[in-house]
């Protein structure tokens, strides 16, 4: 037989075949065993915790969002079969594993204090007045180990005792307000809002206001795209999918 | 010890805690001054959380004693990752720190079930390897010799009347104490080095009040009252101290000591640093005079001893 040409489907093929060097196809895990909320359910094992969860037969209608780890929708809450430790992730992020029993927190019942940023004044103390449970952290960091965006959230927590805003802002940077930090926290701080409200602080006090922005808030106000949208709003369902198909197109989506 | 060798600064960890960010700024400003001009660095323990405030007494709530260790955890780190070189003293400032995390570290040296409780508990984090010992800085002072503070005094304070008070925080109980619980002399030892005349204030380790300030403010008032009033009677014209709390107690509450005593005039409180940034002829931005409750300014230009 003549040797076949290695075609790119092919290589495709081999590239996505298992390579844990040294493991015998046979020895490979297809499928784990997972437990939601109890339940024992066998699903493939490279599935996500909400894929698995939907191959289960569960409907997501709360829980789930982005799919894609930016929303902190779904938050979720497991321990692994033979462990102590409860852990956390995000159910769209995380890949299943053998003996994980699930449960999924589609929501914070977390305070939230209202705020005038124009009224509050930008002081230290400012945030001890809106977020008094700061004051009772003991610095024991379970918030930091539960957070799914590994941030170190005890840190900012404590910049906040000391009224560093640019510290807050900075270590929060990347959260997703998943809530997860104030649902494990023994002192029953509100983490994540205190950080967004700091951030907002930050921003409007704490740093230069930046030109362009202002520019672009002053042309938005003058009207001058106005006739733009008034376009947009007023295509057909077909002509506004063309479009928008277009622009997907035509711009890097990230 | 590690006393300066060779003109070579000595580098070593510091504790500021959140009231040095906040209510007593003028307290690290002058110390960070001082302490620069006497060849000391105090580098910033990174990540330092709350020390604790307020130690716990309970004998099985370990969970107040995560914060100040997880500090003492920091200054190991910094040794680790050759921020410092073999040193393993934490200096504070604030006497309320200083005690928190100085007895939190005595504890759990002599209790290594405690330890590795506290250990365990900070699963995936850094253990405690117990090589912290908890300095003030005044103690720091001290060690390097009052005497090499003089040396550093460009105008002396001659004429200065000042009664230091301790409190408590940094003299008990006596086996964290750095001086003698009763009769301490560690702050006058430091400011007679000034050229300043010292006031022995009978009522120099009597309680300020505390956080009783925010309870009762007027029981407090009567106490500080009780103390400046001594300290006045004694011939003094101001009030130094460490402890930011006996400051807000000691002279955030003489609006209300003059509510109930209307005869009661305004005194000083300073921080020991501040005194010693004015005589070392520093900058006057290093004194932070305006973050005072009262200001000294006109007492220290009566005396000549400001522009």
């Amino acid at each position: 037989m003549a040797e076949r040409k290695i075609s790119v489907m092919d290589s495709v093929r081999k590239a996505s075949q298992s390579v844990i060097a040294g493991v015998d196809e046979k020895d490979i895990k297809h499928w784990v065993e997972i437990y939601i909320m109890g339940k024992a359910y066998k699903v493939p094992a490279d599935l996500t915790i909400m894929q698995a969860m939907e191959y289960a037969g569960y409907r997501l209608v709360r829980s789930c969002g982005c799919r894609a780890g930016f929303c902190g929708a779904c938050s979720t809450v497991y321990r692994k079969k033979g462990e102590y430790k409860l852990q956390t992730a995000m159910a769209c992020q995380t890949r299943v594993e053998d003996g994980m029993f699930l449960v999924q927190i589609p929501f914070s019942p977390a305070e939230k204090p209202l705020y005038d940023i124009k009224k509050v004044k930008y002081e230290p103390f400012v945030l001890l007045k809106y977020f008094p449970e700061i004051s009772r952290c003991l610095s024991c960091n379970t918030c930091t180990k539960s957070c799914p965006q590994d941030l170190q959230v005890m840190d900012y927590v404590q910049a906040a005792l000391k009224g560093d805003f640019k510290a807050i802002a900075e270590d929060s940077f990347e959260c997703i307000q998943c809530g997860l930090c104030a649902i494990r926290c023994p002192a029953e701080i509100v983490q994540y809002h205190m950080a967004q409200f700091a951030m907002r602080m930050y921003g409007r006090y704490g740093t230069l206001r930046d030109k362009n922005v202002e520019k672009r808030i002053r042309e938005i106000e003058k009207g001058e795209f106005d006739k733009e949208f008034d376009r947009v709003m007023n295509l057909s369902m077909d002509e506004l999918k063309k479009v928008y198909t277009e622009q997907q197109n035509t711009r890097e989506v990230y | 010890m590690n006393l300066v060798k060779d003109n070579k600064k000595m580098r070593i960890p510091y504790f500021p805690g959140c009231t040095l960010k906040t209510t007593a700024k003028n307290f690290e400003i002058s110390a960070l001054a001082v302490a620069e001009l006497m060849d000391i660095e105090l580098v910033e323990l990174p990540r330092w959380n709350c020390c604790g405030t307020v130690t716990s007494l309970t004998s099985d709530d370990l969970m107040r004693h995560l914060a100040p260790i997880r500090n003492l955890v920091r200054v190991e780190e910094m040794n680790e990752n050759g921020e410092i070189k073999d040193e393993y003293r934490l200096v504070a400032l604030c006497s309320m720190c200083f005690n928190v995390l100085k007895r939190s570290n005595l504890r759990v040296m002599e209790n290594s079930e405690e330890l590795e409780k506290i250990n365990n508990f900070m699963y995936l984090e850094k253990d405690y390897n117990g090589k912290v010992e908890v300095i003030h800085f005044l103690e720091l002072l001290r060690n390097i010799g009052f005497d090499k503070v003089k040396e550093k005094v460009k105008y002396a304070l001659t004429g200065l009347k000042v009664a230091p008070y301790y409190g408590c925080l940094m003299l008990r109980p006596k086996e964290m104490g750095i001086d003698d619980p009763e009769d301490p002399t560690i702050q006058s030892d430091l400011l007679v080095a000034l050229g300043v005349e010292t006031i022995n204030n009978p009522f120099k380790t009597r309680c300020c009040g505390s956080y009783q300030t925010v309870r009762d403010k007027y029981a407090v008032a009567e106490l500080t009252y009780d103390i400046l009033s001594r300290a006045r009677k004694e011939g003094a014209e101001l009030v130094t101290t460490s402890c930011p709390l006996c400051m807000f107690n000691l002279a955030g509450r003489q609006k209300e000591v003059m509510e109930k005593h209307p005869e009661f005039k305004p005194m000083p409180v300073l921080y020991f640093t501040q005194l010693m940034a004015l005589a070392f002829g520093l900058d006057e931005k290093y004194y932070g005079f305006d973050q005072n409750y009262i200001d000294p300014r006109a007492l220290l230009r009566k005396k000549d001893l400001l522009n």
